[in-house]
């Protein structure tokens, strides 16, 4: 097993170990190392299932049902786009085109440079500041397709300088 | 160990430390972050510092007028407080310049005072969106730091978890919810008092209670409202609930990615266990309770209170059969009751002031208050605790100001996708549980997201029943095919190529959902559709005849989010899926 791998399995153990609440279950377990990671690696599937005494068929079956998690690493530029009515109604439509022509993807999924990750989410629940976007853990409300576009662009500029 | 009479007095001196200087509070839940309030916090920072000024600089929860976020609150001593509207970093520099150094409190930046006149500022107590409130259940939300214990008892907290330990049995205190006639606030508006009965006869002692903030409902922000301002009147609530029903923990369930509810809630239980107020031998009365969250993913359903029980459980979250109920087979097969954050939230006051003084606020059936969302095409969004007995109108012109468009109403999206819609000619039935079910609609979590009237009925619909389809969890085949077969006919319907047989489709594809899921996320799933079609048919038959939409609201959009199973990582999961580990 080569060093890297070692070294994942290590991170993935410590997030399964280190959950600070009383309750440790399979749900439990892949939010932490998610939050850890950033994605599940096939990894975290088997050492949940260890640590919890499932079967891989368990553990993937809950990793596979809830929409947050995911398979794959996620790029640096996290942005997810509001599409609860309320953001609807106040032009989410417009927010997602202007974002999917920044980042240059026609929906929901990862830039081939792998810089941004673009996801569409159920509702942010930043409702009275409609419409919202999410960067990373950060919420922005109130915004026009300009500044959502201005957003997203910049982020990625002030990484790189 | 600590009596509530010596945490009382540590509350009082340090509430009475803070009035000494001045007091900025700035609110910084969800909706004050995301208008940029950590900018504004930041800049006062910088600005106190800078000029050198003795002042204490809060991070608070949400005053519910998320119209007016960035909000800015300032209390020099002896001086009412003033609510600073809109704060950017700039004006909240000024504001330190100008009203602390200079004592000009800047009454072209203010929205009101509360507490005291300060001259040319009105009053917010006077304010269309203040007036009508009956603050209960948030009574303590901006005004407090959550999570700082003190600042809760100083107002007024943990007064009812000491009565009910010191002076009343547990079926007493039973009594006096039912005689407050307070309902569940999560959408099924059924008696608590009721309820708590269930789980006081079931056999103990491993029982519990499980406090619902999965609060998924775009348009319904007040559970997390409540837990990013004040978790402490939940926490209070919910041990409350534990004495009176002989339960022995409680889970408050949250959604994953909510950091502000799930940080301070948490921080908040373990100030409680500090203090003597959770675990063992509480105040010591010999009654003990522990109190946990617990975190669920991203799924609509989870919220449901069967299927809460799986993610609790740390399964999917797929609702179970009834019988048998919660109360008898709950959490990992223990009674269990669940309960709404806002329900549990109103218990501590209920119990301070007496169920009669609850029961003589709101209506008839409706008794007490409504924490009512405002989102959408109005001037002021936010939420509001108000009277049941308000008239849809008052709440939505009065406190909301109507329509940011200037244009009038066509609908009105209540109670979670589910809920449906209503049409603008029902704005004056009363907000009250029943009324509101008679009217064809569902009060729910309180969401009311207003339309005007370049709103089309088939694009709102869609967007519904899009959410409803993305979130359906899979298990009973009616809900899961019903949800996408009845989007493609509105997408359909949408995009002038429906059919005159569409909408009996629907209709049949709506009753065998009725009929045939086993929770209302299937049983309820033809309600957007039958409610828009009863309110708005002219939209679907202007679609559907002349292959146009009446508004234009209906452009070729970019497609939503529809559900599919994720596939499996490379050939690995087809390897292993049926390994045993």
């Amino acid at each position: 097993m080569s060093s890297h791998q070692e070294d994942l399995r290590q991170r993935i153990r410590q997030a399964i170990a280190g959950q600070p609440q009383p309750t440790v279950t399979i749900l439990s377990s892949l939010l932490a190392v998610q939050d850890a990671l950033g994605w599940l690696p096939a990894e975290a599937i088997e050492e949940v299932a260890t640590r919890t005494g499932a079967t891989i068929n368990d553990v993937w079956a809950v990793a596979s049902f809830y929409t947050n998690f995911r398979f794959s690493p996620p790029g640096p530029h996290t942005v997810e786009v509001c599409w609860g009515p309320t953001c609807h109604l106040l032009g989410a439509q417009a927010i997602l085109q202007a974002v999917q022509e920044a980042v240059g993807l026609p929906g929901e999924g990862d830039t081939p440079d792998g810089r941004y990750s673009l996801k569409l989410n159920t509702c942010l629940g930043a409702c009275a500041q409609a419409p919202a976007l999410a960067l990373g853990h950060r919420i922005y409300g109130r915004m026009t397709p300009e500044t959502a576009r201005r957003l997203v662009e910049g982020v990625n500029q002030g990484e790189a300088s | 160990m600590s009596t509530y009479a010596t945490l009382e007095q540590e509350a009082r001196s340090q509430w009475e430390a803070l009035q000494g200087r001045p007091w900025l509070r700035v609110g910084m839940a969800i909706c004050g972050r995301s208008a940029g309030a950590q900018e504004v916090l930041d800049a006062l920072r910088r600005a106190l510092e800078r000029h050198g000024l003795p002042a204490t600089l809060t991070p608070v929860g949400c005053l519910g007028l998320c119209f007016a976020e960035p909000l800015v609150d300032i209390q020099k001593p002896g001086r009412p407080r003033i609510f600073y509207q809109r704060v950017t970093p700039q004006s909240a520099e000024a504001l330190v310049e100008d009203y602390l150094l200079r004592d000009n409190p800047r009454p072209d930046l203010a929205l009101g005072t509360l507490g005291g006149q300060v001259a040319g500022i009105p009053p917010l107590e006077e304010h269309p969106a203040w007036k009508p409130q009956v603050r209960i259940a948030t009574r303590n939300c901006g005004t407090v730091e959550p999570a700082n214990l003190w600042h809760y008892i100083a107002n007024g907290g943990y007064r009812g978890l000491a009565k009910v330990l010191a002076e009343m049995k547990p079926a007493q205190v039973i009594e006096e919810v039912s005689k407050s006639g307070l309902r569940g606030r999560g959408g099924a508006a059924f008696p608590t008092g009721t309820k708590w009965n269930f789980l006081a006869r079931a056999p103990g002692p491993t029982k519990y209670i499980l406090v619902n903030c999965e609060e998924g409902d775009p348009g319904a922000f007040n559970d997390k409202g409540i837990l990013e301002s004040d978790p402490f009147t939940l926490i209070e609530g919910c041990t409350i609930a534990g004495y009176a029903t002989g339960a022995s923990k409680g889970y408050v369930f949250i959604r994953h990615g909510h950091e502000g509810p799930i940080t301070l809630t948490r921080k908040a239980i373990a100030e409680a266990y500090k203090a003597g107020l959770l675990g063992q031998n509480i105040l010591g009365s010999g009654f003990s309770f522990d109190m946990e969250v617990v975190l669920t993913g991203e799924s609509y359903v989870s919220g449901e209170e069967t299927a809460l029980m799986e993610a609790i459980e740390g399964k999917r979250a797929m609702p179970r059969s009834r019988p048998p109920f919660p109360a008898q087979v709950g959490l990992w097969g223990k009674p269990s009751n669940i309960n709404n954050v806002k329900t549990l939230s109103y218990v501590p006051e209920i119990v301070a002031k007496g169920g009669a003084w609850f029961a003589g606020i709101g209506t008839e059936r409706s008794k007490g208050t409504a924490i009512v969302c405002l989102s959408g095409h109005i001037t002021r969004p936010g939420w509001y605790e108000v009277p049941f007995g308000l008239t849809l109108r008052q709440v939505v012109e009065g406190i909301g100001g109507g329509t940011s468009t200037g244009r009038p109403i066509k609908l009105l999206q209540t109670g979670g996708p589910l809920g449906g819609v209503l049409g603008a000619e029902r704005l004056d039935i009363a907000l009250d549980f029943d009324g509101m079910a008679q009217a064809g609609a569902i009060f729910g979590s309180g969401g009311v997201i207003v339309a005007d009237d370049t709103t089309c009925a088939v694009d709102m619909v869609r967007n519904l029943v899009a959410f409803c389809q993305f979130e359906s969890c899979g298990k009973c085949f009616p809900c899961r095919l019903g949800f996408t077969h009845m989007l493609e006919v509105l997408e359909r319907i949408a995009t002038g190529q429906g059919r005159p047989a569409d909408l009996e489709a629907m209709r049949t594809i709506g009753q065998a959902m009725s009929l045939g899921s086993l929770c209302g996320h299937g049983q309820l799933g033809f309600n957007p559709v039958q409610s828009a079609l009863r309110f708005c048919a002219d939209d679907f038959r202007i679609h559907i005849e002349e292959g146009r939409c009446p508004t234009g609201a209906c452009r070729p959009v970019l497609s939503l989010p529809r559900r599919t199973r994720p596939q499996p990582v490379g050939g690995w999961y087809a390897r292993h899926a049926y390994a045993h580990h």
